[in-house]
């Protein structure tokens, strides 16, 4: 537990740990870089939709794992925003941080 | 001993949803059971929680815990439903919310967030609960049947969505049983229904349990995105 305190870090580690489980399923020219400026969704990244979408629920369940939060990525809000909060792992961190916050505010 | 399989049952305090519990308990499953009530069922391998859903905050907590408990959901049936017989001319719109939010919205639900446990598994097996209503165009039943006919949508999109993680999705679709559900509808409606069927009997709980066995075995891991309607419908 301890939502209050999740740093930044904690939650970009935790979307690698996504990344590695994704990658396992990846062609070595499809494998996604560990790091904050890889692009997840839109143009420049190597996912498909399904990957994105695999991603995301790898990513939520460690989450839910590590933090004890349970959040939901794929919310109204994040589908609706003109710039998507899954563009790249530094935007999807600070979505996700967002999102941790709001629920231990509940 | 190796752990009991897990199912998920919605909709348990009564009914049917309390009969297939009854069943899979009887065959070493553990089930976990919900409703908006507490339940009097007391078996040391099933689990219920309080919980509405349509509540979308309360359905992933439960799962949540049901995955931190028992590590996993190999089978979700989604029983928890509502109907209400109106005329469409007198149907409020308040009514027509609270069963799309049951029947649909909790069914929608309880697939997705299960779905994200089976996944990472890549084995499950999702059953929902379509109704005769729908395909036999019922008087009366216009929201039940509406709603019931959106989760065959669900069903059969999901099927395909879900099956490169090795997930299948199903529904089968009772005729009337003599439940609460039906306890309100006149006999002559039920007697004019009952003779819409190829075989005119009331369906039988073990008529459901039938057909839950027959997609949930391992073997019926080809047999994905259907819909098994009973009494011939």
């Amino acid at each position: 537990m301890g939502s209050t305190t999740t740093t930044k870090q904690r939650v970009v580690g935790l979307i690698y740990e996504a990344i590695d489980s994704i990658n396992d399923t990846l062609p070595d020219q499809r494998q996604l870089d560990k790091a904050e400026a890889t692009v997840l969704f839109g143009s420049g990244t190597t996912l498909d939709s399904l990957g994105l979408v695999n991603l995301l629920v790898s990513f939520e369940q460690q989450i839910i794992d590590d933090v004890g939060v349970p959040i939901t990525l794929a919310d109204e809000r994040a589908m609706s925003q003109r710039s998507s909060p899954f563009r790249t792992v530094d935007t999807l961190a600070d979505y996700a941080m967002q999102l941790i916050q709001e629920s231990a505010d509940a | 001993m190796p752990d009991p399989k897990v199912m998920v049952i919605t909709g348990t305090r009564k009914g049917i949803g309390r009969y297939l519990c009854e069943y899979y308990l009887q065959r070493d499953w553990a089930v976990v059971g919900c409703s908006r009530e507490e339940s009097d069922l007391q078996h040391e391998r099933y689990l219920h929680y309080c919980v509405d859903v349509a509540d979308e905050m309360g359905v992933k907590k439960m799962l949540v815990d049901v995955a931190a408990k028992l590590g996993g959901v190999e089978v979700l049936v989604n029983n928890a439903g509502i109907a209400s017989m109106n005329h469409i001319l007198l149907t409020p719109v308040s009514t027509v919310r609270k069963i799309l939010d049951t029947n649909f919205i909790g069914t929608f639900l309880f697939c997705r967030e299960t779905a994200k446990l089976m996944s990472r598994r890549q084995y499950g097996r999702i059953v929902n609960f379509a109704t005769v209503a729908a395909p036999l165009k019922l008087e009366g039943e216009a929201i039940y049947a509406a709603s019931k006919a959106a989760v065959v949508s669900l069903t059969q999109v999901m099927a395909r969505e879900l099956a490169e993680s090795n997930i299948t999705v199903n529904a089968v679709g009772p005729t009337p049983v003599k439940t609460d559900l039906i306890r309100s509808v006149p006999q002559e409606k039920m007697r004019a229904l009952l003779a819409r069927q190829a075989n005119q009997r009331y369906g039988e709980m073990r008529d459901i349990s039938n057909v839950i066995d027959f997609f949930i075995k391992p073997e019926s891991d080809f047999v994905t995105g259907q819909v098994i309607y009973l009494g011939g419908v």
